[in-house]
C-alpha cells in the first residue's frame, strides 16, 4: 500500500443481516489529502462504507485498511486510536440536544482530552468561526436552523483536528446558499488543514464543483466509474450519463418492478 | 408439523432476547465505575429523574395514606381494635405499598422518559455520533441514568410511605378521633427499623435496578421510528410493572417468611 | 448558573428523602428505643415459651428493660432456653423469677421480669432460676375441663351419700 492512500477497501463484503448483502465485492483507494466523493442513488451502500471505515460495523469479507493498519472492531484500543484521527458529520447533524451550540462543539475536546477550559473555550471558538457561527456559540440546539446544524456539526468533527473527515450527505435538504457555504467549508478545510475528506452524496454539481476524485457507486457497492469530475462528466456510459444529467430513466429503471399492468388492471381474460 | 417449528423458532427467538438483555446489564454493570468518576452527569440525571417525580410521588403518597387510613379504620373498628390503625398503615406502607406503589409510579413516569429520550437520541443518531468520536454511550449517557434510578427509588420510597403515614395521621386523629399519642406508641412498638423499614428499602433498591436497566434497555434497543419509540414505551412500563410485582412476591416470601 | 441550581435541587430532594426516612425510623418504627446502652447476658428456662419469638421485649413492672436474642432447644432436659439482653443500668436479684406473659388478651408475648429480694445480683451469663412458662390454651381448656368434670363427679358422689 503506497503513501498516498490513506484508506483501502480491499474486497470487502457486508450485509446487516445473512439475508440482504449491501456490500459485494467492493474494492477503492482513498487518496490522502484530497477530496473524494462517493456518488450514488440510496442504497447503494455509500453510508454503510463510511461505517466501516469507522469501525462501526465488521465486514463479513475483505479488509478495511487505515493509514496501513487493518481495522479491526474487535480491538477497542486500536478503533479508539482510530476515531480520535476521524471526525465525521452526519446526515442532519446528530447533535446532542441537551446541549448548547457551545457545548456540543466543546464536547470531544472535553470527553477526550485535559485541555483547560480558558483553551477549551478559544478552540471552540475559533472552529465556530472557521463554520461561520461564532455569535452562535450561546444558543440551544432547538433554537437553530437545519442548516447552521448542519454546520455546528462540522465544527464539532473537526474540533480535535483531524486527519480524515467524513460527510454523510452533507448537503441533502438545504436550500442554494447553505449549500454553497457547505461545499466552500468542505474545499477550504480540506486544503488548510490537509486533511483527507471523504463526501458521500447524491448531489452531482456541488459535488463535481470541489471533488479531487469522484466515485459512482450502484446497487451493492458495484463501481460503476471513478476518475477525475471531469472525466465524469464526459463520459459516454449510459449509467453514469443517466446519473450525472439526472436522467429519470435509463440503466436505472423508473419502473419499480411489478407485474403486467394486464395483470394488475384485470385486463387480460377479456372476451 | 409447521406451529412447532415456529413454536421452536419463537421460543429460540425469546431466549436470544433473554440473553441480549442479560448481556447489557452486564454491560452496564462493567461501566458503571467510569461514571461515578463523572458524578456531575449522575448528579443532572438525579434532578432529571428523582426530583421530577417528586409531586407525583408526593401527591400518590398522601392519598394513600388517607385512603389506606379510612378504609382500615371500617375494617379495625368492627374487632375493636382501632386503636392499631396507625401500626396496620405504617405495615402495609412501609412493607409494600410503598416499596411497590412507587415502583409502579416510577415506572410509568420516570421509565418511559427515559425511554423514548435514550430512543429519540438513538433514532438522531447521537449515540452513534458519540461511539465515532470514541466516547463509549453507554459509559456516558445510560450508566448516570442507571445510578440516577438506582438512588431515586429508595428515596422517594421512603418518601411515599413517610408522606403516607402522615396522611394516614390526619385521618385518624384529626377526622376520626383516635388518641394521638396511641398512634404513634403502637406504631413504635410493633414496626421494627431493619426487619419493616429495612427490608422496604432493600426492596425499592432492588426494584430500582429492574425498572431503570429496564427502561434503559427499550430505549437503546428500539427501532428509530415514531412506532419504534412508541413501542418501547409501552414495554417498558409493562415489563417494569410485571417483574416490580413478580420480585415483590420473591422477596416478600423471602423477608418476611418467619414471623 | 443551571449547573448549581440542580445541584442544589439534587441535595435538597436526596435531604428530603433522608429525613423521611429518618421520620418513619425514629417516629414510626422502633429505632429509639435502640440504646447504645451496653447490655449484658441472661437466660432462662422454659417448659414451654408458648408463642414467644425473638426480639420480644423483656418488661420489668412494665417497663421495657431488653429484649430477647436468641431461643433454642436444650436437647438434654428438652426445655426451651430464652436468652435475654437487658441494658447495663438494670440489675436484677439472684432470685428473680422469669415469667412468659401475653401483652393484653390477644397480643404478643413477653417476658416479664419480677425482682427478688436476695441481696446479690444475677451476673453477666447467669440463669434466672425462677421461671414460669407460657400458658398455653388448650392446656388451659383441658384443666377447666378437667376441674369441671372432677366438680360435677363430687356432685354426684355427694349426691350419691345416702
Amino acid at each position: 500500500m503506497n503513501a498516498d492512500t490513506l484508506i483501502e477497501i480491499d474486497h470487502v463484503r457486508f450485509g446487516y443481516d445473512s439475508s440482504r448483502t449491501i456490500l459485494q465485492d467492493v474494492s477503492l483507494r482513498f487518496a490522502r489529502g484530497k477530496v473524494t466523493s462517493l456518488l450514488g442513488g440510496s442504497g447503494c451502500g455509500k453510508t454503510t462504507l463510511l461505517r466501516l471505515i469507522g469501525g462501526v460495523h465488521a465486514a463479513t469479507a475483505g479488509r478495511v485498511v487505515f493509514d496501513g493498519e487493518v481495522v479491526d472492531t474487535r480491538n477497542r484500543d486500536q478503533l479508539y486510536r482510530l476515531r480520535r484521527r476521524l471526525g465525521m458529520l452526519f446526515q442532519f447533524g446528530a447533535l446532542f440536544t441537551d446541549l448548547t451550540v457551545f457545548d456540543n462543539v466543546a464536547f470531544p475536546l472535553r470527553e477526550m482530552t485535559d485541555l483547560p477550559e480558558p483553551l477549551i473555550h478559544d478552540i471552540v471558538l475559533m472552529k465556530l468561526n472557521a463554520v461561520g457561527l461564532r455569535g452562535a456559540a450561546a444558543l440551544k440546539i432547538s433554537e437553530v436552523s437545519g442548516g447552521m446544524a448542519r454546520r455546528i456539526a462540522l465544527a464539532r468533527a473537526i474540533a480535535l483536528d483531524p486527519e480524515l473527515i467524513m460527510y454523510d450527505e452533507p448537503f441533502a435538504g438545504l436550500d442554494l446558499i447553505s449549500m454553497g457555504v457547505a461545499a466552500k467549508l468542505i474545499r477550504t478545510l480540506n486544503d488548510i488543514t490537509g486533511a483527507t475528506s471523504l463526501v458521500v452524496s447524491h448531489d452531482v454539481p456541488e459535488c463535481m464543483a470541489i471533488s479531487d476524485h469522484v466515485i459512482l457507486m450502484a446497487t451493492q457497492g458495484r463501481i460503476v466509474a471513478q476518475g477525475s469530475p471531469a472525466e465524469l462528466m464526459a463520459s459516454t456510459d449510459p449509467e453514469v450519463r443517466q446519473f450525472v444529467r439526472g436522467e429519470p430513466d435509463g440503466p436505472v429503471k423508473f419502473h419499480y418492478p411489478a407485474p403486467s399492468m394486464a395483470e394488475d388492471f384485470g385486463l387480460a381474460g377479456t372476451p | 408439523m409447521n406451529w412447532l417449528a415456529t413454536l421452536g423458532a419463537s421460543t429460540l427467538a425469546m431466549l436470544r432476547g433473554w440473553g441480549h438483555a442479560a448481556l447489557f446489564f452486564v454491560d452496564l454493570l462493567r461501566v458503571l465505575p467510569q461514571s461515578l468518576r463523572r458524578f456531575g452527569l449522575v448528579v443532572t440525571q438525579i434532578h432529571a429523574i428523582g426530583n421530577r417525580s417528586l409531586l407525583i410521588i408526593l401527591a400518590s403518597g398522601l392519598a394513600v395514606g388517607f385512603v389506606l387510613a379510612l378504609q382500615m379504620y371500617y375494617a379495625l373498628v368492627k374487632y375493636g381494635a382501632a386503636e392499631s390503625l396507625g401500626l396496620v398503615v405504617n405495615l402495609s406502607l412501609v412493607r409494600e405499598l410503598g416499596p411497590v406503589v412507587t415502583a409502579l409510579l416510577f415506572a410509568g413516569r420516570a421509565g418511559t422518559s427515559l425511554t423514548a429520550e435514550i430512543g429519540l437520541m438513538k433514532a438522531g443518531e447521537q449515540i452513534a455520533a458519540m461511539e465515532l468520536m470514541a466516547i463509549d454511550p453507554r459509559a456516558r449517557v445510560l450508566a448516570p441514568r442507571f445510578l440516577g434510578g438506582i438512588v431515586s427509588l429508595p428515596l422517594l420510597t421512603g418518601l411515599f410511605s413517610a408522606v403516607g403515614i402522615l396522611g394516614a395521621w390526619v385521618v385518624a386523629v384529626g377526622l376520626i378521633g383516635i388518641d394521638a399519642g396511641n398512634f404513634w406508641s403502637i406504631q413504635q412498638n410493633g414496626v421494627d427499623v431493619w426487619r419493616d423499614l429495612g427490608n422496604g428499602v432493600v426492596k425499592s433498591a432492588v426494584f430500582g435496578v429492574v425498572c431503570t436497566a429496564v427502561a434503559l434497555y427499550q430505549g437503546y434497543e428500539t427501532e428509530a421510528t415514531p412506532e419504534g419509540v412508541a413501542y418501547a414505551t409501552t414495554r417498558t412500563v409493562v415489563i417494569s410493572s410485571l417483574a416490580v410485582l413478580g420480585m415483590d412476591f420473591i422477596l416478600t416470601a423471602l423477608m418476611f417468611s418467619t414471623p | 448558573m443551571a449547573k448549581r441550581s440542580i445541584e442544589t435541587l439534587v441535595g435538597l430532594f436526596v435531604l428530603l428523602g433522608l429525613v423521611a426516612l429518618l421520620f418513619v425510623a425514629l417516629k414510626a418504627a422502633n429505632l429509639s428505643s435502640f440504646g447504645s446502652q451496653d447490655s449484658y447476658t441472661l437466660s432462662a428456662r422454659f417448659d414451654n415459651i408458648g408463642g414467644l419469638k425473638a426480639r420480644a421485649p423483656v418488661r420489668a413492672a412494665g417497663v421495657v428493660v431488653g429484649r430477647v436474642t436468641a431461643i433454642s432447644l436444650d436437647p438434654k432436659t428438652f426445655q426451651g432456653v430464652v436468652t435475654l439482653s437487658i441494658e447495663r443500668p438494670f440489675q436484677f436479684p439472684k432470685d428473680s423469677s422469669a415469667k412468659i406473659l401475653t401483652a393484653g388478651l390477644l397480643g404478643d408475648q413477653y417476658v416479664g421480669l419480677e425482682a427478688g429480694g436476695e441481696v446479690d445480683n444475677l451476673a453477666p451469663g447467669a440463669v434466672v432460676k425462677q421461671t414460669q412458662s407460657a400458658v398455653v390454651l388448650e392446656n388451659l381448656i383441658g384443666q377447666f375441663l378437667f376441674n369441671k368434670a372432677a366438680d360435677a363427679g363430687a356432685g354426684v358422689d355427694a349426691g350419691k351419700k345416702p
